[in-house]
């Protein structure tokens, strides 16, 4: 053993130990791990998309997000001054803080008119058919910024983009108008589809600063443990960041650098079954925690002797980043805090979220199928859409397949509403989204940055929702008829908080503090007591911040 | 006569030496790129882990200190988790390897007997190793559906059980956890270990079993005192090379459970903390524990077995 280590010594010195640091890691790792790589390419086949599991959030406060209907030009007036001033005071030194935010109103001003135009021409050119807008019927809108990206024509860049079948091809479509109009080469590689297993690609890339993917998809939670290897993108898309939510720049923001663009936006939401409702007597979808709990016993009863598989509430409920988002909302809708409050002070070991989770416990085996514990999105969807829950609690993109006749045997009778909460506390969904960062070690920044100056433009954003049911970031997009009548839930959800997961105050320790976290949890639901589980979590996070 | 006799070996001696040194030459010349391959492969990242595991390196800090043995002593004192971890492991092998290699002997004893179909029997048994671990586990996974599963109907139908069955539920327990991830390591690996043994029975030469039979040995005699040690040497490597198998298990504990708290495996844990978490210097501990771990299982194995002498 002693001669191993002089030996790694030697190596060390005449080798730069931090190039190879990963590589040899993963290469030792392979004697145990090999398989851990082949399992994060199989794994989650079906995690689908958009929303897909993850989606950490930095913004610790509570966001308003991509509202709907809050619409109108005041709103959207007053979020794009907000986003000025915060860009201003946050901008680089050298630029006087008045002149940016005077380009800045301008160019956003600029940018909606165009996007205007574009989007009603979509409109009209779709508009003439009944049939649903999908990526096959609906041309990519065309390029904004060619005059300006042309000069970089001939470049070549890789996309390391989305994962999952359609959502591959509306990459394709928009590279192809993206090349076309531009001159610039777009290569797609589509990332692993669980969240986890692309965070270790990406820290392998950038750990052997590697330049081979120029722009990158970035889950909401990783901008803060990215940042220093991402290019910052204010000097040259500050103005049309200033066109996104501003909680989603925010949370992009990692000490006054714009590391990435907002992509497009998720949230925790709770599908239910109108029919059921309405044939039970309900007249609205329940508001408390405790109405969920007796209105599913209650239709559980009436249903379970026509469908002995019927069950109330699905959700996500294996050990993994989705449970994590998941047991966050009822944290945080009943009082119990969001694991680590806005000063950095872990809080997860009270008294309400102890009572939260022995809740959820109490759930499994009465409302809740005993296998939830071992559900992520899809399996939750599966059992949802074969009409075997009243209640699911999915992301956005579960709306499109629930209500597709082709795909769903409760299609027309699914609607969406704000998650439940406690007496006296308000609704919440966990933030979930992606956005896109270019790569500091990429040779190509300047078409890199063509290219997400494209993909976050408000054309692409109305044509991903429209076409993809992506929710929009931009605001203008947000508010297009085309995209609110694809994404009909995106008003009811107006106006609740967004939850973000604790990934600001942990940084490069998120991971582990939310593997805590679910672990705990999964504890719960497995029957422990969550008085005994809590204070347990709360020393692993506490070690792992520290 | 005596000189020339005293010459000619001296005179082989110096021949014979120098052809020792020619080829110890050309063997050296041949085989030092192999060695310099799995030098780096693997000799210069196994010294790499051992370096870092010393360390506290972190993905996304470049500051690298030299922390000692802090990494394992946290390991051996405060962490429970990875305790738990090799118990599951630990159980999770045992039954997988007493299983795959009692089945695996039934299975190769009958396709080494004479039957017609034998040729396409044995391509058939293959088939669930050679399906990736990661793709039969999700069909796994989808046999053990509470709702769509093919178990869960089957129970049904039976009449012993009412509604559905949820198999991967936490509130099964642990053990009941590891009992269904040892049936899929069993339904994929077992044939493996019959085409070790397979190999190793048609070593033994026919006439053995008819001079046994000549003395009047039963099918049951003939097995163990006949089969059995005969088969010793292929039935060593092949218990070797399972149990490491099973000690490194990620893939299908992974797809199955994930990060379940009370079903990861070593190599999980290992990788939610290197991988995941960013721990090189902590992960790197990890990987040398388990390496060591199992090193103990091989020398245990070995001297019990006596590899030499069989």
């Amino acid at each position: 053993m002693t001669e191993k280590l002089n030996m790694s010594g030697g190596f060390n010195k005449r080798i730069n130990r931090r190039k190879f640091l990963k590589k040899s890691v993963l290469a030792v790792a392979g004697t145990t791990l090999t398989a851990g790589l082949l399992a994060a390419c199989g794994d989650n086949t079906a995690t689908s998309a958009p929303a897909a599991t993850t989606a950490p959030a930095t913004t610790a406060a509570a966001t308003t997000a991509p509202a709907a209907t809050t619409a109108a030009p005041t709103t959207s007036a007053a979020t794009t001054s907000a986003a000025t001033t915060a860009a201003a005071t946050t901008a680089a030194g050298t630029t006087a803080a008045g002149t940016t935010a005077a380009a800045g109103t301008t160019a956003a001003a600029t940018t909606a008119a165009a996007g205007t135009t574009s989007a009603a021409g979509t409109t009209a050119a779709t508009g003439a058919t009944s049939t649903p807008a999908t990526v096959d019927n609906t041309p990519a809108p065309t390029v904004p910024n060619a005059a300006a990206a042309k000069q970089y024509s001939g470049a070549n860049i890789t996309f390391n983009g989305d994962s999952v079948g359609g959502s591959t091809a509306i990459d394709k479509a928009l590279a192809a108008q993206f090349t076309k109009d531009t001159g610039i080469n777009v290569k797609i590689i589509p990332h692993p589809s669980s969240s986890d297993d692309y965070y270790a690609s990406l820290q392998r890339i950038f750990q052997g600063q590697s330049g081979e993917i120029d722009v990158m998809m970035l889950d909401v939670i990783w901008p803060g443990a990215f940042a220093q290897y991402l290019t910052d993108l204010n000097p040259k898309l500050g103005t049309e960041a200033k066109a996104q939510f501003d909680t989603a720049v925010q949370n992009d923001t990692v000490n006054g650098q714009l590391v990435a663009m907002p992509y497009f936006g998720d949230f925790g939401m709770l599908f239910y079954r109108t029919d059921l409702l309405q044939k039970y007597g309900y007249s609205k979808p329940p508001e408390t925690w405790d109405d969920l709990q007796s209105m599913a016993q209650k239709i559980i009863d009436g249903e379970k002797g026509s469908n002995s598989n019927f069950t109330g509430l699905v959700f996500q409920g294996k050990a993994y980043e989705g449970l994590t988002c998941d047991a966050l909302e009822w944290l945080a809708s009943s009082g119990g805090g969001t694991i680590i409050d806005s000063s950095g002070k872990v809080t997860v070991n009270n008294a309400s979220a102890a009572k939260a989770l022995n809740r959820a416990h109490g759930w499994i085996g009465t409302i809740s199928p005993p296998a939830v514990t071992s559900y992520q999105e899809d399996e939750a969807l599966n059992a949802f859409q074969a009409g075997n829950s009243v209640f699911m609690r999915n992301w956005p993109y579960a709306y499109a397949i629930a209500n597709d006749p082709k795909q769903s045997k409760v299609a027309g009778k699914v609607d969406v509403a704000p998650l439940p909460h406690d007496p006296g506390q308000q609704s919440v969904g966990t933030l979930g989204g992606w956005q896109l960062g270019v790569n500091k070690f990429s040779k190509n920044q300047d078409a890199a940055i063509e290219f997400v100056r494209y993909m976050t433009s408000q054309q692409v954003q109305t044509y991903r929702g429209v076409v993809g049911g992506y929710v929009p970031l931009n605001t203008a997009a947000a508010q297009d008829p085309k995209v609110i009548q694809a994404e009909p839930y995106l008003a009811k959800m107006a106006n609740v908080t967004r939850v973000a997961r604790p990934s600001t105050a942990t940084g490069i320790n998120y991971n582990d503090v939310s593997t805590a976290f679910f672990q705990g949890v999964s504890q719960v639901l497995a029957g422990q007591d969550a008085t005994s589980v809590l204070p347990n979590v709360q020393s692993r996070i506490q070690n792992d911040v520290k | 006569m005596s000189q020339n006799v005293s010459a000619a070996p001296t005179n082989l001696k110096v021949v014979r030496s120098t052809l020792h040194r020619s080829r110890n030459i050309y063997a050296w010349v041949f085989v030092t790129p192999t060695l310099l391959v799995v030098a780096f492969v693997a000799l210069y990242p196994l010294a790499q882990t051992f370096y870092l595991s010393f360390t506290n390196a972190r993905f996304g800090q470049s500051q690298v200190n030299f922390v000692g043995i802090d990494n394992y002593v946290q390991l051996t004192t405060q962490d429970s988790i990875f305790t738990d971890a090799v118990k599951v492991t630990v159980i999770f092998t045992v039954i997988t390897v007493v299983f795959e290699t009692v089945l695996g002997m039934v299975v190769a004893l009958v396709v080494n007997s004479n039957f017609k179909g034998r040729g396409v029997m044995r391509a058939v048994m293959l088939i669930p190793w050679a399906v990736p671990t990661v793709v039969s586990t999700k069909l796994w996974a989808w046999m053990y559906n509470d709702q769509f599963g093919v178990f869960t109907d089957i129970l049904h139908r039976l009449g012993i059980i009412k509604g559905n069955f949820a198999f991967l539920a936490t509130s099964n327990g642990t053990p009941f956890a590891i009992g269904i991830i040892s049936a899929i390591d069993i339904w994929k690996t077992t044939p493996f270990m019959a085409l070790l043994l397979l190999a190793g029975l048609q070593l033994i030469p026919n006439d053995m079993y008819e001079a046994a039979r000549v003395d009047g040995a039963n099918g049951i005699q003939q097995f163990f005192r006949l089969t059995l040690p005969l088969l010793r040497p292929a039935l060593l490597v092949a218990l070797i090379l399972r149990t490491l198998d099973a000690l490194r298990a990620f893939d299908v504990f992974y797809v199955l459970f994930g990060n379940r708290p009370d079903t990861e495996s070593m190599s999980v844990y290992a990788q939610q903390r290197l991988v995941g978490g960013g721990r090189e210097g902590y992960g790197s501990a990890l990987c040398v524990a388990i390496f060591l771990i199992i090193l103990v299982f091989v020398v245990v194995y070995v001297s019990i077995f006596k590899v030499e002498e069989a």
